[in-house]
């Protein structure tokens, strides 16, 4: 092939930029849509919420956000957190011991415990559901957030140590034979060595126990009632709306998903290390 | 140094511990240290197994027993009756059948798509930054609340974007939820997961090796050639991983159909998690539901056993590098 024709066809490339940019945005809003639905419903009145044909200019009002945060939704808000920091600091206080063991100082059938760990939480959630009812109900654990954290930390736990590992196994081992050299023990070099180079891999696990705890519904929905309701639960008031309250659930939907979608954007690059628990970086 | 020379392994999960022969006092010091190398793994260890094996254990042992919860003193053998009831039963066939239904129409329409986006972004397009902020919107969003958004504010009959849009051509006052009611709850999965299809494709292409690319240009291949002889095997296994973690996400697929259907019309949407709550948490059957369990726990296990060989091949992959 003549070089000539190659540069007309990187010229080509080139012309059709503007296309394939067109293409993609259409294809990116097209999918981004309903999450800007939702929010611009949260901005209306009821009224324009449901009117016929949907409203599309509209002068947004903060009315309904104030009405859910000044009714009912903030405990539910506030149960999600606990629930979250929660189990997020156990998995990291569990997990990161766990997962130096198994990266930089490896225990034998490293593969085994690795293969453990991951298989627990690809086990059904539905499986151990009704035990886990009997077992809290006995446990006087109902609707009790303590519950909630021990499993939140259980299904995030093996996710963290895989991720954890992923990330220590890149830290040089040079490092640590220095420090031993030097007569560091194992918790000085914990704290001062591999925290500070494993930061960058909690804050993907943190992310990562953030959005499945956060947005868990499954084991919330049947194990809390009312006092220890996370923000989901809160959501389920609003299914039989038969009545017109699409701009209320809008906002209540806007609430409870900002958390999750904020953290994720933040850390767009720990979000697919951590989704593939460090297998892709 | 008494400490025994531990090579860092070059693929994970092959850590051998060389074993050298040494005089009595050395082989404690070994021993003790070998046990200090366990120890941090032990409390999460312990966790997982106790929080994981207890319930599952558990769940074995009432699907062998006939007990209702709301009437105390029910607890009896069973012996193999709720096997055979959950077994000859209509409704758990077509739990079965939806669930496998749901799981592969969703995985596979969101890795096509998924590919297609992540490909389109791959190029230079203007803006990349913003259009990938956008597309994982879908993902992030709690799941309980986009579909409610779904079911009332788009697919309502009357109040929905989705009907005004369509009514010009004739599909308006459509009842989708109702009318199309596995068609919604796949239609939802999709928009959730395909974002999460084409974040491991985008970081499967973004690895590739650009020269090649190049190379395969200047010898001539088009576009198309090049996707299928060169891109295509390059992201297999990225596309492999995004479909199998996917599935095992999938498969327990609740909060939308929780949302939109209550697993309705009839069993229309009812897959296995639905079905399982509906007969533990409506019919507080928990012999029969934990035979159910013990069939959700084996269909996973079939699809973990193929998802966790390429999590290890990817891996391996990736120490090579």
């Amino acid at each position: 092939m003549s070089i000539a024709t190659v540069r007309r066809r990187g010229a080509l490339l080139g012309g059709s930029r503007s296309f394939w940019s067109l293409l993609a945005w259409v294809v990116a809003i097209l999918f981004f849509f309903p999450v800007l639905w939702m929010v611009l419903e949260a901005l209306k009145t009821e009224a324009q919420a449901a009117s016929i044909p949907p409203t599309i200019l509209f002068v947004p009002t903060l009315e309904q956000f104030q009405a859910v945060l000044s009714r009912d939704f903030p405990p539910f808000f506030i149960n999600s957190a606990i629930a979250t920091i929660g189990s997020t600091m156990l998995v990291i206080l569990l997990g990161l011991p766990a997962a130096y063991a198994l990266a930089i100082r490896p225990v034998k059938r490293t593969r085994d415990a690795l293969f453990f760990f991951i298989s627990t939480r690809f086990l059904p959630f539905a499986a151990s559901l009704v035990p886990l009812y009997i077992l809290a109900r006995d446990l006087h654990l109902l609707d009790n957030i303590l519950a909630l954290i021990v499993i939140y930390t259980t299904i995030n736990l093996p996710l963290g140590v895989w991720l954890l590992r992923s990330f220590l196994l890149e830290i040089p081992n040079d490092l640590f034979e220095a420090a031993r050299v030097d007569g560091a023990g194992f918790f000085d070099e914990l704290v001062g060595i591999v925290l500070p180079l494993v930061m960058p891999g909690l804050a993907a696990t943190a992310l990562i126990c953030l959005i499945f705890t956060w947005n868990e519904f499954f084991y919330a929905v049947n194990l809390t009632s009312s006092v220890a309701a996370t923000s989901p639960i809160f959501l389920v008031g609003f299914i039989s709306g038969r009545g017109l309250f699409y701009a209320k659930l809008s906002a209540a939907a806007t609430l409870a998903s900002l958390p999750v979608l904020l953290a994720g954007w933040i850390a767009q690059k720990q979000l697919i290390r951590g989704l593939t628990m460090g297998a892709v970086k | 140094m008494s400490q025994p020379n531990v090579s860092k392994p070059a693929v994970p999960g092959s850590a051998v511990v060389a074993e050298v022969r040494r005089p009595r006092a050395a082989a404690s010091a070994a021993r003790r240290d070998s046990w200090l190398r366990r120890l941090p793994l032990l409390p999460a260890l312990v966790y997982v197994f106790l929080i994981t094996q207890i319930p599952f254990a558990l769940t074995v042992y009432y699907s062998f027993f006939s007990w209702n919860l709301l009437r105390p003193g029910s607890f009896q053998f069973a012996g193999l009756q709720n096997y055979a009831a959950v077994l000859t039963e209509s409704s758990t066939r077509i739990a079965i059948v939806n669930t496998v239904v749901l799981t592969l129409c969703a995985v596979a329409i969101a890795v096509v798509i998924g590919v297609l986006i992540a490909l389109l972004l791959n190029r230079e397009v203007f803006g990349k930054g913003v259009l990938r902020t956008l597309m994982i919107g879908p993902f992030l969003v709690m799941p309980t609340a986009a579909a409610l958004i779904w079911k009332d504010t788009l697919l309502n009959p009357i109040f929905g974007l989705v009907d005004y849009v369509l009514s010009p051509i004739g599909l308006g006052h459509v009842d989708w939820v109702n009318r199309f009611p596995m068609a919604t709850i796949v239609t939802i999965e999709v928009w959730r997961w395909t974002p999460f299809m084409m974040l491991i494709v985008m970081a499967g292409l973004q690895s590739q090796n650009l020269e090649t690319l190049e190379a395969a240009r200047v010898d001539g291949a088009d576009a198309i050639a090049t996707f299928r002889y060169i891109t295509l095997p390059f992201i297999r296994p990225f596309i492999e991983l995004g479909a199998l973690l996917g599935s095992l996400f999938i498969v327990q697929t609740f909060d939308s159909i929780f949302m939109t259907t209550q697993g309705g019309p009839g069993q229309a949407t009812t897959n296995i998690p639905f079905l399982l709550y509906l007969v533990a948490f409506q019919g507080f059957d928990v012999g029969k539901a934990s035979a159910i369990g013990v069939f959700a726990v084996i269909l996973t296990m079939i699809v973990a056993t193929f998802a966790l060989r390429t999590l290890f091949t990817i891996f391996h992959v990736e120490a090579r590098r």
